[in-house]
């Protein structure tokens, strides 16, 4: 089989069997491509990882790009993301219907409504560790490693967001350009 | 007309997807945060049940977070062909960036002033998540009902002191909801 075509069944694999976020992914994209087909070495995966986490969008979607231009320039790149993506697309495309055509039975309301505080609980942790990782250096919670730049940061970001109502997006952009100007003149 | 509209619509759902797709820097529930803010407070497109709805359907699906989501939202709007616009905006950020930086990627990974970038900006993305968190629990506290706000709390004590997964959690909360649906329907029958 082609190398090409191999990549597009693995990324289906892994966008197949990679429930629960990104961090599930990466066992099962080291599996496909470092161990069973053995495009890569272990420690260009270890930089793939490393890229993937400094850079916007779904880790899946970054490494099956990465994988892909690597071995195969842009259709390579399509192939992969094709791949990884259509497993999604005909699940949530099912869910969604399913979805939309039953939520406004009672049953159904009274299921979605307990799985409705676990889903905030879950978006305030994931807040937390952001916070965490952000605030404290190497993400270790003592005072000695409070970073009194970001903390401030965070707490001028907050306060936009509560009181004006700023864009979210001004906000990520303006904390990295605010952010890394004052580490540069501090 | 109808069809302008249309092609309105999926224009909307692509450029609103690759706006949020460019900006989400770690994980899932960043790009979630971004798309309750978009589509609920700023396009009234979605009610904000629905939203959380969403995020739990796309955290029991596989596959990544945000392509998930981008399809629910894109079929809710405007059908498939609604499902594959959001898709392709949300995946052609990372697609464009992740291809030009392999090309680099020794000089970009080692860069100092990127490492510095990254680690400033979790700040606002800390923020973000955190206001969208406060108003999705205060909306919970202001149902009045003890039981979701209970649920609410014990979750979140076992996502961050357990260590809870995402996916365990929504199962146990699905079996819970099953179990209230199934109490509640005997006691109208009684």
């Amino acid at each position: 089989m082609p190398v090409i075509l191999q990549l597009f069944f693995s990324f289906m694999q892994v966008g197949m069997f990679s429930v629960g976020g990104g961090y599930a992914a990466i066992p099962l994209i080291q599996d496909q491509i470092v161990n069973i087909l053995q495009l890569m070495s272990i420690e260009e995966f270890s930089d793939l990882i490393a890229i993937a986490e400094m850079t916007p969008g779904p880790i899946s979607i970054n490494s099956s790009t990465f994988v892909g231009m690597q071995l195969g320039g842009v259709p390579g790149v399509l192939v992969c993301t094709l791949g990884c993506i259509i497993p999604s697309f005909v699940i949530c495309l099912s869910l969604a219907h399913f979805y939309y055509k039953y939520r406004s039975f009672s049953g159904i309301q009274t299921v979605l409504a307990s799985l409705r505080p676990a889903v905030v609980a879950l978006i305030a942790s994931a807040g937390l560790s952001i916070l965490t990782l952000g605030v404290f250096r190497d993400g270790v919670t003592t005072v000695a490693n409070i970073q009194y730049v970001e903390l401030s940061l965070f707490a001028v970001c907050l306060f936009l967001l509560r009181k004006y109502k700023v864009n979210p997006i001004l906000i990520i952009l303006g904390s990295s350009v605010v952010g890394t100007l004052l580490y540069l003149f501090l | 007309m109808k069809k302008k509209t249309n092609t309105n619509l999926l224009w909307q759902l692509f450029t609103s997807m690759f706006l949020l797709s460019s900006c989400t820097f770690g994980g899932g529930f960043v790009i979630v945060s971004l798309m309750k803010k978009k589509f609920v407070d700023e396009k009234h497109w979605l009610e904000e049940e629905e939203m959380l709805d969403i995020t739990a359907i796309t955290q029991s699906s596989p596959g990544p977070l945000p392509v998930n989501a981008s399809v629910i939202i894109g079929y809710r709007m405007a059908g498939i062909p609604g499902s594959l616009a959001a898709v392709f905006g949300t995946i052609l950020p990372p697609m464009i960036i992740i291809s030009l930086i392999s090309l680099c990627y020794e000089q970009f990974r080692t860069n100092t002033l990127v490492a510095l970038a990254l680690q400033v900006t979790r700040a606002g993305v800390a923020a973000v998540i955190i206001d969208v968190t406060l108003n999705l629990a205060s909306n919970i506290i202001a149902m009045k009902n003890y039981f979701y706000v209970a649920l609410m709390i014990v979750c979140f004590l076992a996502a961050v002191v357990f260590d809870f997964s995402a996916i365990l959690m929504i199962l146990s909360c699905l079996m819970i909801g099953i179990m209230t649906a199934f109490i509640s329907s005997r006691k109208e029958c009684a």
